[in-house]
């Protein structure tokens, strides 16, 4: 056993003595792993960071919250319909389903129509129109101020809640608290900034401007009515597919859809929204790692290449060896180091550099910063090496099976 | 004076397939070499010196005949038993040196008692007294390249005698060398040979032929002749002292 330890130590030593003399060659071989691991890194570290992220937000959520959004099936959508819910929806919802509370009507605006001023300046930001209990629903505070209540929406006040980007956006100095914005063309005075929430997807969610329900819907006008989305809170959660059946039948019956049609809205819940995103970065990270399988594959491939050059290259050196006294033992093992220490070196080269890349991608996207976990780091050393035993026993077999007298007569 | 055995052949043979045609290299070879012995094995070209020298280096192995080191069957054992008789009884200097060309003459001493599982310390010691007594103590650091021929010969000498092998086998050990290094090279060879080494050494060259006590003579596989050298040898402690 010590034996062995001792014949491990001096093979290490070699390989590490061989390695690094033909260093850009070596950097070469190993350029498949290093590439393999550093995007297995690169992309792990990001989807785990961005994952953390989404856990952390949809905990702040409540996991007994529904949404109700409308849903247009792509056959009625290839008609040019679309679906809708209406005011009269949440109403129905709000006075008709038991077991809820906090049910909120919301309707979001964006673009042409969504544009903000402010003494010149002008932002173009999502509005969303909402009731005072999205406070309670959704657990934002204000940063300063004040959230707007219910007798703000019931007298369809024009007061407006802030998300702090905007304040950046306007160039708004001083105190916000009191002054007045004009959200298509009609003025709006600030009772508040909400918190700040940062950027996901490079997407920024601090850049919105929410406003009273009621007062939004008079600001749309009354030509068409706005489709909303409707989300509540669910008293008991054992009651939550009661709730969402009851919700289903109801709008089925205020949609006055046949008995066959599909629904034409669709009943969300946070849990399930966690679920499909956990469902997405699974299958995500299983087709990733298919692709680093190959390419690690392949890298392993490169390196049992170069290591059958290099034997048939050192074949002299191998027959000096064995004459100095190597068993075939001695060779196998030199060559098999040499191949798991390459891979082993890729993969560090691999690890920092994907974590680079990890880092640079979400500061660049805007994404929350990268982290690799420790499964991740075990995993690509263990494959690394795995990969140097498997294709380096090829020609680490090869070499230690050379006949001494032939390997000294090669040229 | 009893002499001791150190190497027994009976019928030795070496047998070669050139396509459909067979050849032997070595035929019928009977030899003993008894400890300190130092033997010059001449011979034309092609006469099946070097084939020899291998069969007793346990580089190859014969295709007939009985090979015996130090009482050993050499044909009763495996690889790994031959890497230890390759690495403890035999020391080999190679006509072209055979040096690891990457590694300092320093490492190319050790090298052979990596084998042995003498750890670093005591390689390292060990082998810096084998260049020493080859005079190579103040190019332990140089590669091969960055060294004569004659000096990468004496590396070659000092890898070969680190592991204080039973017998010294040097298969024209002189033959890419000049006259002076040659001299050099000999003198070395004839001071081991006083300190009790049993040498055999291959050669084309008459002088030193000469120079040992016995000379083997082959032609076309078979031994010839074996005879003891009666030419007193030259004292050569001054040669050593002169151009080492
Ligand atoms: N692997 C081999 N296959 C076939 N024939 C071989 C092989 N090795 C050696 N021989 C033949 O065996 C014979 C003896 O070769 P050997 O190398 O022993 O000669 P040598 O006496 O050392 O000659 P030199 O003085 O030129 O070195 C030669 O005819 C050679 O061609
Ligand atoms: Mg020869």
């Amino acid at each position: 056993m010590s034996n062995l330890k001792f014949k491990v130590m001096e093979g290490t030593r070699s390989a590490a003595h061989s390695i690094f003399a033909h260093g850009f060659r070596s950097f070469l071989t190993t350029l498949g792993i290093i590439i393999g691991v550093a995007s297995v890194i690169a992309v792990v570290s990001v989807v785990q960071g961005f994952s953390a992220n989404i856990t952390q937000q949809f905990d702040g959520m409540g996991t007994n919250v529904i949404n109700v959004e409308s849903y247009t099936p792509r056959k009625e959508r290839l008609q040019g319909v679309r679906a809708k819910l209406t005011y009269d929806d949440y109403l129905e919802i709000k006075y008709r389903v038991p077991g809820v509370s906090n049910v909120t009507p919301t309707v979001r605006m964006w673009g042409s129509n969504a544009v903000i001023t402010y003494r010149g300046q002008s932002s173009s930001s999502m509005i969303v129109g909402t009731a005072s209990t999205y406070q309670k629903l959704n657990t934002v505070y204000p940063e300063r101020g004040r959230f707007f209540n219910l007798s703000d929406d019931k007298s369809r006040r024009r007061v407006a809640v802030l998300g702090p980007s905007i304040m950046s956006k306007l160039d708004i100095k001083g105190d916000p608290i009191g002054q007045h914005v004009a959200v298509s063309g009609e003025w709006f005075k600030v009772i508040g900034i909400a918190e700040k929430r940062g950027k996901l997807f490079g997407f920024d969610q601090d850049d919105f401007i929410l406003l009273p329900f009621s007062t939004t819907r008079a600001l749309l006008g009354g030509a068409e009515e706005p489709d909303i989305t409707i989300s509540l809170q669910i008293d008991e959660p054992s009651q939550l597919e009661q709730v969402k059946q009851h919700i289903k039948n109801l709008l089925r019956r205020n949609h006055k859809l046949s008995k066959g049609a599909d629904d034409d809205f669709e009943i969300a819940t946070a849990d399930q929204m966690l679920d499909t995103f956990d469902a997405i970065i699974g299958s995500t990270t299983l087709v990733l790692g298919g692709i680093v399988g190959i390419s690690l594959l392949v890298g392993g491939i490169g390196i049992m290449n170069i290591m059958l050059v290099s034997v048939t290259e050192r074949t002299r050196e191998i027959g000096i060896q064995k004459a100095l006294g190597a068993t075939r033992f001695d060779i196998l093992l030199q060559f098999l180091i040499e191949a798991v220490f390459l891979c082993l070196l890729g993969g560090l080269i691999g690890l920092i550099l994907g974590f680079g890349a990890g880092s640079l991608i979400s500061n660049l996207t805007g994404l929350p910063s990268a982290t690799v976990p420790v499964w991740a780091i075990v995993l690509s050393f263990g494959f690394s090496a795995g990969i140097g035993l498997i294709f380096g026993i090829i020609p680490a077999a090869k070499a230690a099976n050379l006949d001494p007298i032939d390997a000294l007569r090669y040229e | 004076m009893s002499k001791q055995t150190i190497i027994e052949l009976r019928g030795i043979a070496k047998h070669y397939m050139m396509g459909s045609e067979g050849f032997y290299a070595l035929d019928g070879i009977d030899l003993d070499i008894y400890l300190n012995d130092y033997m010059a094995v001449v011979g034309s070209s092609g006469s099946g010196k070097s084939t020899l020298m291998n069969l007793l280096g346990c580089l190859d192995l014969p295709t007939a005949g009985e090979y015996k080191l130090k009482g050993t069957d050499v044909a009763t054992l495996d690889e790994t038993s031959l890497a230890g008789i390759r690495n403890r009884e035999i020391g080999f200097i190679f006509q072209n040196f055979n040096l690891l060309p990457r590694a300092t003459a320093l490492q190319n001493v050790m090298q052979p008692l990596i084998y042995r599982g003498i750890a670093l310390v005591e390689r390292k010691q060990r082998a810096q007294d084998a260049l020493a007594m080859v005079g190579l103590q103040d190019r332990m650091t140089h590669v091969p390249n960055q060294l004569s021929g004659g000096q990468r010969q004496r590396v070659a000498i000092a890898r070969a005698l680190v592991t204080e092998p039973a017998i010294l086998l040097a298969d024209e050990p002189t033959g890419n060398l000049d006259s002076s290094t040659t001299i050099e090279i000999m003198a070395l060879f004839d001071q081991l040979h006083r300190d009790g080494q049993t040498l055999i050494v291959v050669t084309h060259e008459q002088e030193i032929a000469e120079r040992c006590h016995r000379v083997i003579t082959l032609k076309d596989g078979h031994l010839m002749s074996d005879q003891v050298n009666n030419v007193s040898v030259k004292q050569s402690s001054s040669e050593v002292s002169a151009h080492v």
